[in-house]
């Protein structure tokens, strides 16, 4: 009884056939109870049998009817200011390519599943969407945190897993992980860019100070940066490192330390509602005035933050990501995606939305590589996988190279906000455009150590492009 | 330093009195301890806002948004508050205390929800009312005039306005008397239900100006309810659950030592409010302020 | 009792099945046997009448123990991680617990939940330890000295939580049954008059702290291995407060109860996710709203409730036909 009912209401095996609803009510009421739970276990044993063998051939498979692509992001808590861009900007990327036929003919479904619910609760979604909803493809995930729990997860379901807005640095750099890839860069481009950017339009600072969320973005790009300064710049002094609490409410009390201090440079690697809530009461207090502010992430609060955020403050946006990006802001790509993410969202795409277009573009070119090597065929997961190595695709602001160590090679772009009459809110402007070759921590060395040798002269190499705001 | 510490403590001890107060308000009246009070604050402030932005929106002056505060919180009160207290928290007064916290706790998870879909998820400020009102110069160091005088100023009318409210007014008076001795206020003729009502309906609302406050300096995302109410149990537990005086002296306790400790022990922030709690907690369970002539709400 | 027996072994019975069917669901329904776990603890003190807001300490107490362990691969074996985490959890519980039992009702939940948090904020902040709220993997130990696949380490883990989770159970049962429990019931109706038949309402109440600590950490050993993540989360007030929202869910009144609302609560949960991702909390809300209103003894009390209903003209009717 108590299994009749618990199968009835149990959610998670939308595709099993196995369970025949109406036979199941029927059964209790023929008291064949015993017989019918026997005849389904054959069944099921039988079904799972054949699910092994059936999976046991890596090569080359028949197209299946459609694509499943499992999407984690957030969508509740804080972090949804990027999860929920993001996904708007899967379902756009998706449709279009559903639109044009699919990949390799094949109609692509996605399901999202929220990062927010917490780390465990995240793991079992993510089960279930592999193993229960059949996805052969996975995104995930925003927060670093996922991304380390993620990884083992899928080597474990042998699941093609494209890490497509996480920094950490230490995923592919302390780990080898067959069945994961990341289409971005990762905090050690970023911050390395960063550095460099500072050095070359403010060179003589000689005090920072640094305010970051206190947990491992915070912690972690902050001990890339210090490092970094040392080697740089050995006589800078570091004034005050201040971890509020992520989420805080208020930060009068760090406000009115860096006041008194008055550091030549304020550091913050912080996002979201906790950066709109830092710049304005900073703002409000004259400090944006008083001291020169590196925001890297702060691309994605500019049109929130309007008139908020006045000239000279220092921003960037984990990557090279800018829907005015001064190369690509006139392209016919770019225009659309502009023009259809403003029409579906009010607002101007930030850099998640970049991000999730170098993951499904990725994608789709991984799938086409394997597709032509496997001779037309529908490739296994272990080829889509295989042809990520060395794969090289344009995404909406650059080129993306992937690594064989899975790690992507993304340009890295910082400029300084200007106030201009086209835009209620700041832009770009003294743009410097970093390659992601020049400003990725070397194969097979770990960041830290290469940011603890980095030199000056690195920010005066010749690849790097430079350009002033333009209509 | 150590006054400079004291000047930011003002502000954040101020908001979290006023989100506090209504909390053991509630508690000293119903005997019900709110879980949904943060989501009240943060409704609180996203309707500010909203309020704010559209006024802001239409060209309306900006010294609109102080009574438009009051108005959205008064609002947040009687609506969400009201309707909750009438249509879902009537019905267990007389079951047992652990279903009066699960009915608040289901309360606060619809809520937090609610916020997402009307709200959204993007972060949310109108910071006007806050640049409005200027700055100020403290040995070199600017503050807001809103964080350093408006916010402790409404506390304060808050806090003297309770007291006078429950004992100079009858209505007041009844609300003490239900709370001393219920069968005997009805007795008198003091209709129970409707104080009831009434005072989940102020204590809301107080919990919504609190959000509403702060809907100016701080921008609002998903979850900023779910931080601000253990902070308050703390406050209120470590007051004594019921007792207002106790409660802005605990809010402005916890303020304190939180700047305090940012200037000289960064790493236990977060920790200070819940280390107070517990060791109040233990010392004195019911609170500090029960030796002292405060009267029990 | 015969009731209670009927529900529970159904409940068994199903559980034991239904993996083989359905091979992906092992490792939620490992995740709701925890959660149960939890719960039964909160169900414990639930008899005292007194609801405990931070349980999610002993949860993640034991959860960090069996991370740290296995990550300097000390005692990297399940049956060696378990029961040192549990008791690890159990002891945690013994201290609290000596003091904690002095607080009644309110006061007790509120001590709990403050101490639950002062462990969460502890575990965010100490970033070099704990790493932060990121928190720790939690590499897979060795299962009675065997290296396990994924698959076959979720199917041994769930079958052994499985069994441990009955033991747990009847123990439980039997405990309510003890003399310690049924002085329990008289903590909550009248405390006083159990002082004076000379019985020691504090020691009772310590031996139900602490075995709802030994539950809690229970679960949460087994949590972290099959999910091979842990993060503070665990220990933060909203997770406590699913305990209790299991307990009510289940119903307090057998000690099948809080597995059933551990079930139910993962169904919800499954569900709203797939046909309500951005909305699930609200769900979950929504269903504790209806089952305090219309069914305030749980699934428990509806199973156990409609028996009630059926059985008494069964039994006239079988007096009959013994006539």
């Amino acid at each position: 009884m108590a299994f009749i009912v618990l199968s009835y209401l149990w959610p998670f095996n939308a595709h099993a056939p196995l369970l025949p609803r109406q036979r199941a009510a029927k059964s209790v009421l023929h008291e064949d109870f015993r017989e019918s739970i026997m005849v389904r276990m054959k069944i099921a044993a039988a079904a799972f049998a054949a699910g092994t063998l059936l999976a046991l051939p890596a090569g080359a498979q028949e197209k299946p009817k459609e694509l499943v692509v499992g999407v984690a992001t957030f969508l509740s808590g804080p972090a949804s200011v990027f999860g929920v861009p993001g996904k708007n900007a899967a379902d756009l990327f998706f449709d279009e390519i559903n639109a044009k036929g699919g990949i390799l003919g094949v109609p692509v479904k996605p399901v999202y599943v929220d990062e927010g619910a917490g780390t465990n609760q995240l793991i079992s979604e993510y089960r279930r969407v592999v193993q229960d909803q059949g996805a052969q493809v996975m995104l995930g995930a925003i927060s670093s945190g996922s991304c380390n729990a993620l990884a083992p997860v899928a080597e474990d379901l042998k699941v093609v897993n494209v890490m497509w807005d996480c920094g950490t640095q230490t995923i592919f750099e302390e780990g080898k992980w067959k069945y994961s890839v990341r289409t971005g860069g990762h905090a050690g481009s970023e911050m390395m860019a960063t550095l460099l950017y500072l050095m070359k339009v403010k060179p003589d600072f000689k005090t920072v100070a640094v305010v970051n969320q206190d947990y491992a973005w915070g912690r972690e790009s902050w001990a890339l940066l210090s490092a970094g300064l040392k080697a740089l710049k050995p006589d800078v002094k570091i004034v005050a490192e201040l971890f509020p609490k992520f989420g805080a409410p208020d930060f009068s009390t760090e406000i009115t330390r860096l006041s008194a201090l008055r550091p030549d440079v304020v550091i913050s690697t912080s996002w979201g509602g906790d950066l709109d809530t830092f710049v304005q009461q900073a703002a409000a207090r004259g400090l944006l005035k008083q001291s020169t502010f590196v925001l890297p992430l702060a691309e994605s609060s500019l049109e929130r933050l309007g008139a908020v955020l006045p000239e000279g403050v220092i921003v960037g946006s984990r990557g090279d990501h800018y829907f005015l990006h001064p190369k690509y802001k006139n392209s016919a790509e770019m225009q659309a995606f502009v023009k259809a993410y403003k029409a579906k969202t009010g607002v101007y795409p930030i850099y998640p939305t970049f991000h999730m277009n170098q993951a499904v573009t990725g994608l789709v070119k991984a799938y086409e590589k394997a597709g032509a090597a496997a001779g037309g065929k529908w490739p296994s997961k272990e080829q889509v996988i295989a042809a990520f190595e060395g794969l090289e695709f344009k995404s909406l602001t650059g080129t993306i190279t992937i690594r064989s160590d899975h790690q992507g090679l993304e340009d890295q772009m910082l400029g300084t906000t200007k106030r201009v009459p086209e835009y209620p809110f700041a832009v770009y402007d003294k743009m410097a455009l970093y390659p992601g070759k020049l400003v990725t921590t070397p194969l097979g060395e770990k960041s830290l150590d290469w940011f603890a040798k980095v030199k000056p002269e690195l920010g005066s190499d010749k690849s790097i492009e430079t350009f002033d705001y333009t209509k | 330093m150590i006054l400079l510490a004291a000047l930011d403590g003002l502000a954040y001890g101020s908001l979290i009195f006023l989100v506090a107060v209504g909390l053991s308000l509630i508690f000293g009246v119903l005997g019900v301890l709110n879980i949904a009070h943060g989501s009240f604050y943060a409704i609180g402030a996203y309707v500010a806002a909203s309020a704010v932005l559209a006024a802001a929106g239409m060209g309306l002056p900006t010294w609109l948004a102080f009574p438009l505060f009051l108005i959205s919180a008064i609002l947040v009160g009687v609506v969400v508050g009201g309707t909750v207290e009438a249509l879902l928290l009537r019905r267990v007064y007389r079951k047992e205390e652990v279903l009066q916290l699960l009915v608040t706790f289901a309360v606060f998870m619809i809520l937090e929800d609610a916020q997402k879909v009307i709200f959204g998820t993007q972060p949310l400020f109108a910071n006007a009312p806050m640049n409005w009102l200027g700055t100020i110069e403290v040995f070199g160091i600017f503050y807001t005039n809103y964080q350093l005088v408006l916010i402790p100023l409404v506390a304060l009318a808050v806090l003297v306005g309770l007291r006078t409210f429950l004992r100079r007014t009858s209505f007041g008076r009844a609300i003490v008397a239900v709370t001393q001795d219920r069968e005997a206020a009805m007795a008198m003729g003091i209709d129970a239900t409707r104080v009831y009502l009434i005072t989940f309906i102020i204590g809301a609302s107080l919990a919504a100006l609190g959000g509403a406050l702060s809907s100016s300096t701080t921008s609002l995302t998903p979850g900023i309810g779910s931080g601000m109410i253990v902070l308050s149990f703390a406050v209120a537990a470590t007051a004594g659950l019921g007792r207002i005086e106790g409660a802005a002296v605990a809010a402005l306790m916890i303020g304190l030592g939180r700047s305090a400790a940012v200037y000289f022990a960064p790493e236990f922030d977060v920790l200070i409010p819940y280390l107070i709690m517990v060791v109040v907690l233990l010392i004195k369970p019911e609170g500090l302020f029960t030796t002292l002539q405060t009267r029990k709400v | 009792m015969s009731r209670q027996i009927v529900i529970g072994a159904g409940l068994l019975i199903a559980l034991v099945v239904f993996p083989l069917l359905s091979p992906w669901s092992t490792v939620i329904l490992t995740v709701a046997l925890c959660e149960g776990l939890a719960a039964l603890g909160i169900l414990v003190l639930l008899r005292a009448g007194q609801v405990s807001f931070g349980h999610g300490l002993y949860f993640a107490f034991s959860a960090y123990v069996v991370a740290f362990m296995a990550t300097a691969r000390f005692g990297h074996e399940v049956l060696l991680l378990v029961p040192i985490a549990t008791a690890a959890s159990g002891l945690l519980a013994a201290l609290i617990g000596l003091f904690i039992v002095r607080y009644r009702a309110i006061f007790f939940g509120m001590l709990n939940l403050a101490i639950s948090m002062v462990f969460f904020s502890l575990l965010e902040k100490l970033f070099s330890i704990t790493g932060g709220a990121d928190g720790k993997r939690v590499p897979r130990p060795t299962l009675a000295g065997m290296t396990l696949e994924r698959e076959s380490f979720e199917f041994w883990m769930f079958y052994i939580t499985l069994a441990l989770c009955v033991v747990a159970a009847l123990f439980v049962a039997r405990y309510l049954l003890s003399p310690g429990g049924k002085a329990l019931e008289a903590i909550k109706s009248n405390e006083t008059r159990l002082e004076y038949l000379g019985v020691s309402s504090r020691k009772v109440l310590f031996g139900a702290y602490l075995l709802s600590g030994l539950l809690a950490g229970l679960g949460g050993a087994i949590i972290a291995l099959v999910s091979g993540h842990v993060t503070p989360e665990l220990a933060y007030w909203v997770r406590s407060g699913e305990f209790v929202f299991i307990a009510i869910l289940g119903g307090a009144g057998g000690v099948a109860g809080p597995f059933l609302g551990a079930l139910m609560f993962q169904i919800i949960r499954g569900y709203a996710a797939v046909y309500a991702p951005e909305t699930w909390h609200a769900v979950l809300g929504v269903m504790l709203l209806i089952i305090i209103f219309f069914a305030p003894t749980g699934l428990y009390g509806l199973i156990a409730g409609k028996k009630r209903a059926a059985k008494p003209p069964a039994a006239v009717e079988r007096a009959g036909a013994g006539q």
